[in-house]
């Protein structure tokens, strides 16, 4: 079952095209790692699905199960600020705003969502800390568990290991796949690291103007990989 | 006991100055809070002007009404109709240009803040204004503060409050990461609009109190001072409103006989830099 379908979908900023006759299927239960060239358009693609940016063609079906509110996402850079006052839990359970409505404060059962995810990533020891004292690992691990309470269907990652040291990169990567298979999370995802993701995810999604491939890592090994038959 | 009755003298003969006052400081400074987080310290400096640039025009407009067409009309609250308006529309401008990667943030506070003044200065001196019509709005003149201008920094305030009781986690959410809070589901479009909206008109009440150009002095420095003590949101919200509250108290009482605008700032400054010590001698001693 599809989740998002793009259908002939251009995406680019200020009405410039970056990506055309996008057609891709987001479907359930998938880890998908959306790859290609530095300003290719990944991030714009990603964005335009969460309705950040207007597609400049072409249409998004949306699932009817797929709310607005029932998507979780880690932007590329978080324009929270160093100096921002806010403890790991505040930044967590800021996650389960979209299930808040009009109420004043977290009732029980958002509390214990912020707290599964928390012990999900492995931040229980950290969550009085200050988030502006946090390393780069256990920042990343803070929006993972924020975007997570959000939701339990589909997580947008825009280069979550960015920056991060390969060992904090592969538990990141085992948490994610946990989630994957554990919950049944949906994960799009970008990233730069493609040998690592290759290891992890089970659909790859090369861009490059448009989509040039859509397949598993075995497919996309095959094929070379994006230097050699996917770049011609 | 000559200070008590002095205080009590003040309070007898001022009270919209001190109610309007705090009520204003305790605004702007939650609202400050939420303005210095989303990096717009400076958009309260440029409001100002541009707050200036309307009463200027206003101003302005009478005097040539009053002069050339013989027109009287009631001039009552006229440079609030004209200035709040304006304030709002150019705060939800920048607020959104904030967003736009075309053009930076405290370039555009800057070209509209420096345009605005200009045009203001050029509007009074073009139809005869006085400079004691400039120190005016420049300056601030707290005990001039009216019985309907106390009335309406009640409502400011009533509303601000409120907000921040019952939307605390919303706000956050967006000040924290918008394009998070956006891409969930709530509102950001609602949240810029009041936050445009308040900005505005604390910012035009507050002139008449710290003047065009100390005005931003109350945004900023309270959520400064807050958050070199706390780490939570929520406590530094609150405690910058008590601070800014209290620094207003004891600049109008202490110095009540000298520029109260001004009066205000230093306390402030004073208490920002005692906060700067306390919390490293806090975190020095958590770390232990």
């Amino acid at each position: 079952m599809s989740l998002i379908s793009c259908r002939n979908l251009k995406v680019g900023y200020y009405g410039k095209p970056i990506l055309s006759d996008v057609n891709l299927d987001i479907n359930s239960g998938e880890f998908i790692c959306i790859i290609g060239d530095n300003g290719s358009g990944k991030s714009t693609l990603i964005k335009t699905m969460l309705r950040l940016a207007q597609p400049l063609g072409g249409k998004i079906v949306y699932d009817s199960s797929l709310k607005k509110t029932s998507v979780g996402y880690l932007p590329q850079e978080i324009k929270a600020k160093s100096d921002f006052p806010a403890t790991v839990f505040e930044v967590v359970i800021s996650g389960c705003i979209n299930r808040l409505g009009i109420r004043a404060s977290y009732n029980k059962e958002e509390r214990a969502i912020a707290m599964r995810y928390i012990k999900t990533l492995e931040i229980e020891d950290i969550i009085h800390k200050s988030f502006r004292e946090l390393s780069g690992g256990e920042r990343q691990r803070t929006l993972l568990a924020r975007a997570l309470c959000s939701s339990e269907k589909v997580l947008f990652l825009d280069e979550p290991f960015n920056a991060l040291d390969i060992h904090v990169t592969n538990h990141l990567y085992h948490t994610l796949a946990k989630i994957n298979s554990e919950y049944g999370v949906t994960i799009v995802m970008i990233s730069h690291d493609v040998e690592t993701a290759l290891k992890h995810v089970n659909k790859v999604v090369y861009v490059d103007g448009t989509v040039k491939f859509v397949g598993t890592p075995c497919e996309y090994k095959k094929l070379g990989g994006q230097n050699n038959e996917l770049a011609n | 006991m000559n200070w008590l009755t002095d205080i009590s003298n003040i309070i007898k003969f001022m009270p919209e100055a001190i109610i309007a006052g705090v009520l204003l400081s305790v605004s702007a400074s939650m609202v400050g809070v939420i303005l210095v987080l989303k990096r717009f310290s400076m958009i309260g400096d440029g409001l100002s002007h541009v707050g200036f640039g309307a009463f200027s025009l206003a101003l302005a407009a009478n005097t040539f009404l009053d002069a050339h067409l013989n027109v009287s009309i009631d001039k009552t609250g006229w440079e609030y109709l004209v200035a709040i308006p304006l304030v709002i529309i150019v705060a939800y401008i920048l607020l959104r240009l904030g967003e736009s990667k075309k053009i930076k943030g405290d370039a555009s506070i800057a070209l509209i803040a420096s345009s605005a003044l200009a045009i203001g200065y050029l509007a009074i001196n073009l139809t005869g204004g006085t400079s004691a019509d400039i120190s005016k709005y420049m300056f601030g003149s707290i005990t001039t503060v009216t019985t309907t201008q106390m009335y309406i920094c009640c409502g400011v305030a009533a509303v601000v409050i409120g907000l921040f009781l019952c939307f605390s986690n919303h706000i956050f959410a967006v000040t924290f990461d918008e394009s998070f809070a956006k891409a969930i589901g709530l509102h950001t479009k609602t949240f810029n609009t009041i936050l445009s909206i308040l900005t505005a008109v604390i910012i035009v009440f507050g002139m008449r109190i710290m003047g065009t150009l100390l005005i931003s002095s109350i945004i900023i420095f309270p959520a400064l001072t807050s958050m070199k003590l706390f780490n939570n949101f929520k406590k530094v919200v609150w405690s910058s409103a008590i601070i800014s509250a209290l620094c207003f108290i004891i600049a109008f009482f202490a110095f009540y006989q000298y520029s109260s605008a001004a009066s205000i700032v230093i306390v402030n400054l004073i208490a920002f830099i005692i906060a700067t010590i306390v919390g490293k001698i806090i975190r020095r001693f958590s770390k232990k």
